[in-house]
């Protein structure tokens, strides 16, 4: 199993490697006559592409919290903040420091990201200590209410923009360090599920009392779940800042977090694979119903619909709730209450 | 000094008044947590509904039942003012039947579940409600009809010092109809048979059932009741600051869930004391410190209140079961 996902992993980051080469050194002609590369002549579905990344490795450290360790946090976005916000912070300020060659702006780009990893689990630690104490209900209004402070202090940073939100960063991400770092986020969560972690986290999820008399540190499982999930927010953070070039507070709101928990549910909580094709699906979506509403002759009830996705992503949680709690793709039976 | 004292006791009024529309959300928080166990994401959205019964219907109805007596005949003749009345029990039956429906259609099948999946399709019912109503009402922010003039009270210059505060009508409107709600709950929740059963079933389900309570309907009646309630708040908030959108119910449901953590979620004087404490903790932020400070303070509370006193201010500690 390890090698497998080893020989995976590593199959996956060359895959990305030559994709990333291929968009950014193909060059074709656009429409108007010029050379471009094919990621610049396709950029709507470039930006479609990368947005899956990012996405992926949101949902996928949630899953870890939400799916496998069976806790509930609705601050995600929070933590992206906080990685998003570290890192631009880092680039802008020393993004030269090491000379401007290419190698060496995108080292410090990588040591940004990764240093927002490292602030975002910083805060997700702050989340996990009091979150020892509460469950479910509880947990999820304080992880809210943690996004909001830290979306409250960003809107306060007078270095980091304030109010008027931060630009300016380079457009360091590409196609290759999104899906290196979605592969890489995929292949620890796989592998930390399948260790003696892994059947911590579960434990803890299934019955937190027995894993407790069973002389399991469950503290130590939901902690370090947090943090774990906080890290990979803060890297999806840095990739989305440096490829968006933009960020503002309002960016990271609560609407955001939903958005990410509920790629978690339609995926199946404590499911990686359906996490990451929910990412995929509910990327997407948006935009084909944005081009549905767009197609003459259809019925206008149709084309409203499409043009309310949130009204559609609403309903499609009540329904699979009431008809499907395990989520589209997921294995965990959440159907019958525990005893 | 007497002017820092005057200001303090200003923040104070507003911090009461904002406070009291907190408590009327925290108490429906609080009730529905006391028989279900669960947080009913949706209240809040519930209260802004509330607000747009106001919106639609408030004109008819001050129409219909005039605008009351002119301060020039009373000196506090606005206050009985049927039209708003009217629109208030309005607003509070519909939001009544809007809570009992979303009960019935989205959480009755879900009540053997985990409390996860109940916890995720409240947060979908709250995201339907909030994107619907954009849909129905328009995204931009509506101004609410002019049901009550509000206006400054004038205090006597008798009362000293006091007379230099400002408060308005919509504040002492919205304090006194608190009062009269919350006085009439716990009529109900104390001296009722169905708020014995309420009480009962929040004690102990299984043994409430045994003793022939019908839990559906009590069930149904807790979230009729705590609805008309986030009803009656929509109302009274909008009386204060006319101007209403679909997104409304979203912070002022946090914060009111807040309150209800804060004095004891379960627990109505604690939910009431709550809502108040919030508000003045509020209006204080505002006041004295940055207003922009404000969202996060409330959750640093609440945060807070959770290390310290998980149980809340008013709660006994309890021990878990296994």
């Amino acid at each position: 199993m390890a090698e497998r996902s080893k020989i995976a992993l590593i199959v996956s980051l060359i895959l990305c490697g030559l994709i990333s080469f291929a968009l950014g050194h193909i060059h074709v002609t656009d429409e108007g006559g010029h050379i471009t590369t094919l990621a610049e002549k396709y950029s709507y579905y470039y930006d479609i592409l990368v947005t899956i990344g990012i996405n992926i490795i949101l949902a996928v450290g949630l899953n870890l919290v939400n799916g496998y360790t069976g806790q509930f946090s609705l601050g995600h976005a929070g933590f992206m903040a906080a990685g998003a916000y570290a890192s631009s912070w880092l680039t802008l300020s020393f993004g030269y420091a090491l000379g401007s060659s290419a190698f060496s702006t995108t080292f410090v780009f990588v040591v940004a990201l990764l240093v927002g990893g490292v602030a975002a689990a910083g805060s997700g630690l702050l989340v996990g200590v009091p979150s020892l104490r509460l469950k479910g209900d509880y947990l999820a209004i304080v992880t809210l209410g943690f996004n909001e402070i830290i979306k409250g202090v960003i809107q306060n940073a007078e270095p980091l923009g304030a109010q008027r939100g931060l630009g300016g960063m380079v457009q360091h991400t590409n196609f290759f360090w999104t899906f290196a770092f979605a592969a890489v986020t995929i292949y620890v969560v796989i592998s930390l599920v399948n260790s003696t972690y892994g059947r911590g986290f579960l434990a803890v999820r299934d019955d937190e009392i027995a894993a407790e008399a069973m002389g399991i540190n469950t503290t130590k499982y939901k902690v370090l779940a947090f943090v774990l999930g906080a890290f990979f927010a803060g890297i999806a953070g840095g990739i989305y800042a440096h490829f968006k070039q933009f960020i503002h507070p309002e960016g990271f709101n609560f609407m955001k977090s939903v958005d990410v928990v509920v790629m978690v549910i339609l995926g199946g909580m404590g499911s990686t694979a359906g996490v990451c094709l929910a990412a995929a699906i509910l990327t997407i979506l948006p935009e084909l119903l944005r081009y549905v509403s767009h197609i003459e002759g259809l019925p206008e009830w149709l084309r409203h619909i499409a043009e309310n996705r949130m009204i559609l992503y609403s309903l499609l949680l009540i329904v699979l709730m009431l008809t499907r709690p395990q989520g589209l793709f997921g294995a965990v039976n959440l159907k019958r209450k525990k005893a | 000094m007497a002017d820092k004292l005057l200001e303090f006791l200003q923040q104070l009024v507003n911090g009461l008044s904002q406070g009291s529309i907190y408590a009327l959300i925290a108490l429906g928080y609080t009730m529905v947590f006391g028989v279900l166990r669960f947080i009913n994401f949706a209240h809040g959205d519930v209260y802004m509904l509330g607000a747009f019964v106001g919106f639609y219907l408030g004109p008819k109805v001050s129409q219909m039942f005039g605008r009351g007596l002119t301060s020039a005949t009373m000196p506090m003749g606005d206050l009985l003012n049927p039209g708003a009345i009217a629109i208030i029990l309005l607003a509070m039956l519909i939001c009544a039947v809007i809570g009992i429906v979303i009960e019935r259609l989205c959480y009755r099948p879900l009540r053997e579940r985990p409390k996860l999946t109940v916890l995720i399709t409240a947060i979908g019912v709250s995201l339907f409600l909030e994107n619907g109503g954009q849909y129905l009402f328009g995204v931009d922010p509506k101004s609410f009809p002019d049901v009550i003039t509000d206006r400054a009270l004038e205090i006597p210059e008798s009362w000293g010092k006091i007379s230099g505060l400002t408060i308005t009508l919509s504040q002492v409107l919205i304090f006194f109809v608190t009062l009269l709600l919350l006085l009439v709950l716990r009529h109900i929740v104390v001296k009722t048979k169905i708020g014995m059963a309420m009480r009962a079933l929040s004690f102990n389900p299984v043994a409430a059932q045994l003793m022939g309570i019908n839990i559906d309907v009590v069930i149904s009646f807790t979230f009729g009741l705590g609805s008309a309630l986030a009803g009656a708040a929509g109302i009274l908030t909008s009386i204060q600051q006319p101007s209403i959108d679909p997104l409304m119910g979203i912070n002022a449901g946090l914060k009111a869930f807040v309150a209800a953590v804060l004095g004891c979620i379960g627990n109505l004087q604690g939910a009431a004391l709550g809502g108040l404490l919030i508000g003045v903790v509020e209006a204080l932020v505002v006041g004295y410190g940055n207003p922009t400070y404000r969202d996060p303070i409330v959750f640093g509370v609440l945060i807070l209140i959770l290390l310290v006193k998980p149980t809340g201010l008013l709660g006994a500690s309890e021990r878990e079961k296994v």
